[in-house]
């Protein structure tokens, strides 16, 4: 034996050895060894200092149960991962690794002096201490208890790495490669089907990996699963994913499955993805996800050198390592007997074997015995010592009345632990399956499934190799299996009798409960366990309390005196064991977080030197600078272009509706607030879309292009959502009216030319088409065509003055832009953007859905009841606006404000008051929407909306601002050419 | 979007139309494009004028042949002409989305990065079309071979699912 690891056996790869570091400490391990078997090769057992108590722990585990080695792996400074399980960290060359949670060092940590005032610090604490003052939470108690108590650090650079998702579909899915897992994979692949098989580990396998002595049809249980996933691997329907976490257990049988792609590599190739995100649909799932093994409580059970039972078992067998050479076992269940017996076989000494069952006179014993093993029946563990290493165990032997009858203390370098072994349920449980308790176990098992779900092998309570290899296969096949020697765990103790009391009792490593934390808390009148859960914490700790709930539970369930199926089991949650973020965000970061939508004329806009601004998933051009021009020079001098000469916008993006069918003005009728009856072929119409509770929901103008259709358009951000309004009305409503919707908002490219010299600009370009006041009146539609280009004309206006959108098909847009711009030269034609646009329409008090309106105001506080039908049966929210709270006179109405100093632009979503000088809390009565220095009228205006708003004109109201109340004048919100004199020429 | 992708490419323009009615407008409109068998549901067909998409029970969507070129110039009216007195919508989206094709070998599990449907031949077999997802891009989906389809999408879509498809192909063979 080199160290703690023996010269042969296991299965890492002695010509291939490794270095790592450790805390800055250099090691060597070799191939197949995980961190923590490294470490323990190494004679290391101390790995991190605890969550609240900072005391040292070591390597408990060797699975992903393990609550206390959590260490940090760094690559770099952006490829740091946190709390990662040493107990699942592949070695590679040149690994760094780092403890957690001490400072400034692990084996000198002064954090440990928390634990000094462990008394003062019961459960709870945090809740009852933390109260006062209030403000020193944020201050003060949250930043220090945040650096007290914790965990590693999250890097602060980017992610640098790419994460990849996937879904796929198969017939079965087999989580877990165990002896149950294989032979139901081997089964599945003979039905033809796809078969996924996942697991955890780096190799496919299981338990078979670190199984000996047994054989399974005359071969080496591994050498037998080496076959199998040889077969397996030949079958082009079978897909084998190692290093795959089944985490989730979604509705009809979806799973989340998170592949580790390179975790594991000394050199990570540059372009390969991290991790790939599965989201499997299976036919039929098998859940072969094992067993994990429970600790036992008693004082002091969580120094380093305290490990499951089965864990040593692992490492000596899969690792070669012996994790100790004086051993000391305790036991409540029959599995801890061979291991005692394979630990010794392999060299080490076997101070002590304690079984805390009455089980004096076993022959199990007696074959301890034989072997030269002291062995207890009726034994307790009562304390153990050791500070950053156990040194000694407190053994007794008690009487049936529980008094003792013999003591000893034992020295020792490993004291092992055999609480049971609980079927891991959380996938079962996760897809809604109902658990049955079993008291032979003394652990949950499956019971009834929800879903298309088989758990098999020891998920399920069926331990031993040959029972979960049958329970695997089910009438596919049998497996001849000699010389098993592995004991079933047997009938487990009772849990709450096996837990000693005592100081530093601990239950949930990782949140530091010790038993005495249950007691308080049940003490404090908590019952549920779902109650004491929360208020201990444990069980809420990243390992979601895979090693303590149990415990927990049954402690509670005997001290309130049910059985504890009665007392419940606290919920099992995704994910199994934690996921990266990345690895659920996957691709889309940056630009391909949602998609970016660009008009067809944007590269025309960009060239132009366009400043764009996002509006929904659309970029828009907002404003054009020229120069050196700031947004307030350039928006200015847009807004004077379009009144003073012509100006044209790209408003492409306004989403577009053809609603065609006989009973299209019905349905318009029965959406809108707007009477479409009387609307004549090729007029248009401002409308109004309500939601049924009455508030506004969109606007635009829809154009009547025959008597079965008509040619909706909605704001930029609504175009989807009243797309699907409709569509959902249409379809389970209205099922009767023959009317059909169609999105069109692509098909047309849309150039707005507004401005007097409008109708100049385009008249030589419509082929003919006439134009004028008499055949295309304000909200009219025509058809024609652009220099050939096929057209849809409207005459419409969203600035106040004479204006036309041009409508052409989309692949066209830029060449009738260009058109547009070469004949509008002479006139003066300046292309505008969105800000000009939104000062223009609140210079003539037209609202923009959202700005001005927050999804609380009705047609009528925005000014549009003159919209409404009065005459229709019905309308979308016409019922609602019946209501007595939608008439009442002090309802917030849209309003125009100015300012009494001409040049100071308000706040947009600053508050107004009646009176000058209050103090907070105020009596807020209204606020600002929209708010612009318009060039037009050579000073600021603004839109608002305040309680009796419309009562209120020509008073004088207060915007309170850190420098004082603005005084503010109300007025009518069309600040220009209120008749529309400019509008109709 | 910088390089071609060599398995994806932009297909020609083409006429198209959502075509949405009742039975008997679904019927006239297969009357004129020659198609004569019932619509089987969630299947593409094809003749010299057109392919037509079963979107749903009273939806199609047509794409004109744009190789035939004067049956395609004559599509529209013809359409006009026999549906006149029936309820209908037919509605111009020629230029609202475009046709990619994509071609290779890993392209159910590409496509399989962002659409959760089953793609393989047996789910999803040739001529089958599904309108779907692929990640936050509504798409028509369409088998045109055991490694190639018909992905139908909004214009502006096209660089959001370009981008995709680059940044996903990596991790494919």
């Amino acid at each position: 034996m080199n160290g703690w690891r023996l010269q042969s056996g296991g299965r890492i790869d002695r010509n291939r050895p490794l270095r790592f570091t450790f805390d800055g400490q250099s090691y060597q391990g070799y191939h197949g060894d995980t961190l923590a078997s490294a470490l323990l090769a190494n004679g290391v057992h101390l790995a991190g200092r605890s969550f609240k108590y900072h005391r040292p722990r070591g390597i408990m585990t060797a699975g992903p149960e393990e609550p206390s080695a959590l260490v940090t792996v760094t690559r770099d400074t952006a490829r740091t991962t946190p709390n990662l399980r040493a107990t699942q960290v592949e070695l590679y060359e040149g690994l760094r690794a780092h403890s957690q949670n001490r400072w400034p060092t692990l084996r000198h940590d002064l954090g440990r002096i928390s634990e000094l005032f462990s008394a003062l610090l019961p459960a709870g604490f945090y809740y009852k201490t933390f109260m006062w003052p209030r403000v020193a939470w944020h201050r003060l108690y949250e930043p220090l208890i945040r650096r007290m108590a914790g965990l590693g650090e999250a890097p602060q650079a980017a992610d640098p790495d790419r994460y990849a998702q996937q879904f796929a579909h198969c017939e079965v899915l087999v989580v877990g490669s165990g002896p149950a897992g294989l032979a139901a994979a081997l089964a599945a692949a003979k039905t033809g089907g796809r078969v996924i098989l996942c697991d955890e580990g780096a190799e496919l396998g299981g338990s078979l990996l670190w199984q000996g002595g047994a054989r399974i049809d005359g071969l080496e249980p591994a050498a037998w699963a080496a076959a199998a996933l040889k077969e397996l691997a030949g079958n082009p329907r079978v897909r084998l994913l190692p290093r795959t976490t089944a985490f989730g257990y979604f509705p009809h049988n979806l799973i989340g499955l998170s592949e580790r792609l390179t975790d594991h590599l000394e050199n990570p190739p540059a372009a390969g993805a991290r991790e790939r995100l599965w989201q499997v649909r299976a036919g039929k799932v098998i859940l072969a996800t094992g067993a994990i093994e429970q600790p036992l409580v008693f004082p002091g059970n969580d120094r380093p050198g305290i490990m499951l039972a089965g864990a040593a078992l692992q490492y000596l067998k899969r690792y070669a390592v012996l994790p100790g050479r004086r051993i000391v076992i305790a036991t409540i269940c029959d599995s801890a007997y061979a291991t005692a017996l394979e630990l010794q076989a392999a060299g080490a000494q076997i101070e002590h074997f304690i079984d805390l069952r009455s089980v004096e006179h076993s022959p199990a014993l007696a074959k301890l015995q034989t072997a030269g093993i002291k062995a207890w029946g009726n034994g307790r563990v009562q304390g153990t010592r050791g500070f950053n290493h156990l040194r000694s165990v407190d053994v007794a032997r008690v009487d049936g009345r529980g008094n003792i009858v013999a003591q000893a203390r034992i020295d020792c370098d490993l004291l092992l632990m055999a609480g049971g072994h609980a079927p891991s349920v959380h996938l079962f449980s996760q897809s809604r399956g109902k658990l049955r308790y079993d008291e032979t176990l003394q652990a949950f098992v499956p019971g009834e499934s929800a879903e298309r779900e088989r758990s098999v092998g020891a998920a399920r309570g069926i331990f031993g190799l040959a029972a979960a290899l049958a329970d695997g296969a089910g009438e596919a096949a049998r497996f001849t299996v000699s010389d098993e020697h592995t004991l079933s765990t047997g009938v487990v103790m009772s849990r709450a009798a096996a837990a000693t009391p005592g100081p530093k009792a601990f239950v949930d490593f990782q949140h530091d409960v010790m038993l005495k934390d249950l007691d308080l808390a049940m003490r404090e009148g908590f019952r549920s366990i779902e109650h004491i859960k929360r208020y201990t914490t444990t069980g809420m700790a990243t390992d979601q309390g895979k090693t303590s709930n149990l415990n927990a539970l049954h402690h509670a369930a005997h001290e309130l005196g049910k059985p504890v199926p009665a007392v419940g089991l606290t919920t099992f949650r995704m994910p199994y064991t934690p996921i990266t973020f990345a690895s659920f965000a996957g691709q889309a970061r940056g630009e391909l977080f949602d998609p970016v939508r660009r008009t067809p004329m944007h590269a025309w806009a960009a060239s132009e030197g366009a400043v764009f601004e996002d509006v929904g998933m659309w970029k828009r051009a907002r404003y054009f600078p020229r120069g050196r021009e700031d947004m307030h020079a350039a928006v200015a001098r847009e807004c004077l272009a379009v009144r003073e000469r012509v100006g044209v916008f790209d408003a492409s993006t306004l989403g577009k509706i053809a609603v065609v069918g006989p009973d299209a003005a019905e349905f318009m009728n029965r959406m809108y607030v707007n009477d479409w009856s009387k609307l004549a072929v090729g007029r248009c119409k401002y409308g109004v879309l309500l939601r049924d509770d009455g508030f506004v929901y969109d606007d635009g103008v829809v154009a009547r292009l025959a008597a079965d259709e008509f040619h909706v358009t909605t704001t930029t951000g609504g175009a989807a959502r009243v797309l699907a309004m409709m569509e959902d009305y249409r379809q389970t409503e209205w099922p009767d009216l023959q009317v059909w919707l169609t999105s069109t908002t692509e098909q047309w490219a849309v150039i707005a030319v507004q401005g007097p010299k409008a109708r100049e600009t385009l008249a030589p370009l419509v082929d003919g088409l006439d134009i004028s006041a008499a055949a295309l009146p304000h909200m009219a539609v025509l058809r024609g065509t652009l220099r050939g280009l096929p057209m849809m004309l409207f005459r419409v206006s969203f600035t106040g003055e004479l204006g036309f959108e041009v409508n052409v098909p989309a692949s066209h847009g830029q060449a009738a832009l260009d058109a547009i711009i070469a004949a509008g030269k002479d006139h003066g034609l300046t292309p505008y953007g969105t800000e000009t646009m939104h000062v223009l329409r609140a210079e003539k008090g037209f609202i923009i859905i959202g700005q001005d309106t927050d999804g609380t105001l009705t047609p009528d506080d925005v000014g549009l009841a003159w919209a409404i039908g009065k005459s229709k049966p019905d309308f979308v929210g016409k019922r609602a606006l019946g209501r007595a709270s939608m008439q009442q006179a002090d309802r917030k109405q849209l309003v125009g404000l100015l300012t009494k100093e001409p040049a100071l632009v308000l706040e947009e979503g600053a508050q107004i008051v009646a009176t000058a000088g209050q103090r907070a809390p105020m009596a807020l009565i209204g606020h600002v929407t929209s708010s612009y220095a318009s060039a037009t009228l050579g000073r600021s205006i603004a839109l608002a909306v305040v309680k009796a708003g419309r009562s209120r004109i020509g008073q004088t109201l207060y915007v309170p601002m850190p420098n004082g109340d603005v005084p503010v004048e109300v007025c009518n919100p069309i600040f220009f050419d209120p008749k529309g004199a400019r509008l109709n020429v | 979007m910088s390089d071609a992708l060599p398995w994806l490419r932009t297909l020609p323009p083409a006429p198209r139309y959502i075509l949405q009615g009742p039975a008997a407008a679904l019927a006239a409109a297969d009357t004129v494009l020659g198609f004569s068998e019932p619509h089987v549901a969630s299947r593409a067909r094809r003749n010299a004028r057109a392919s037509v998409l079963w979107l749903g029970p009273d939806e199609r969507l047509i794409i004109a042949n744009a190789e035939a070129s004067t049956t395609t110039t004559n599509l529209e009216p013809l359409l006009r002409s026999a549906l006149a007195s029936l309820p209908h919508s037919l509605v111009d989206v020629s230029h609202r989305q475009l046709g990619l094709q994509l071609s290779a070998a890993f392209a159910e599990d590409l496509l399989n990065c962002g659409c959760p449907q089953d793609l393989s031949l047996v789910a999803f077999p040739l001529d089958m079309c599904s309108r779907t997802l692929f990640n936050k891009t509504e798409i028509v989906l369409w088998r045109r071979g055991p490694e190639e389809f018909q992905i139908e999408v909004w214009r502006s879509f096209v660089p959001y699912l370009e981008g995709w498809m680059r940044e996903a192909a990596q991790d494919l063979g």
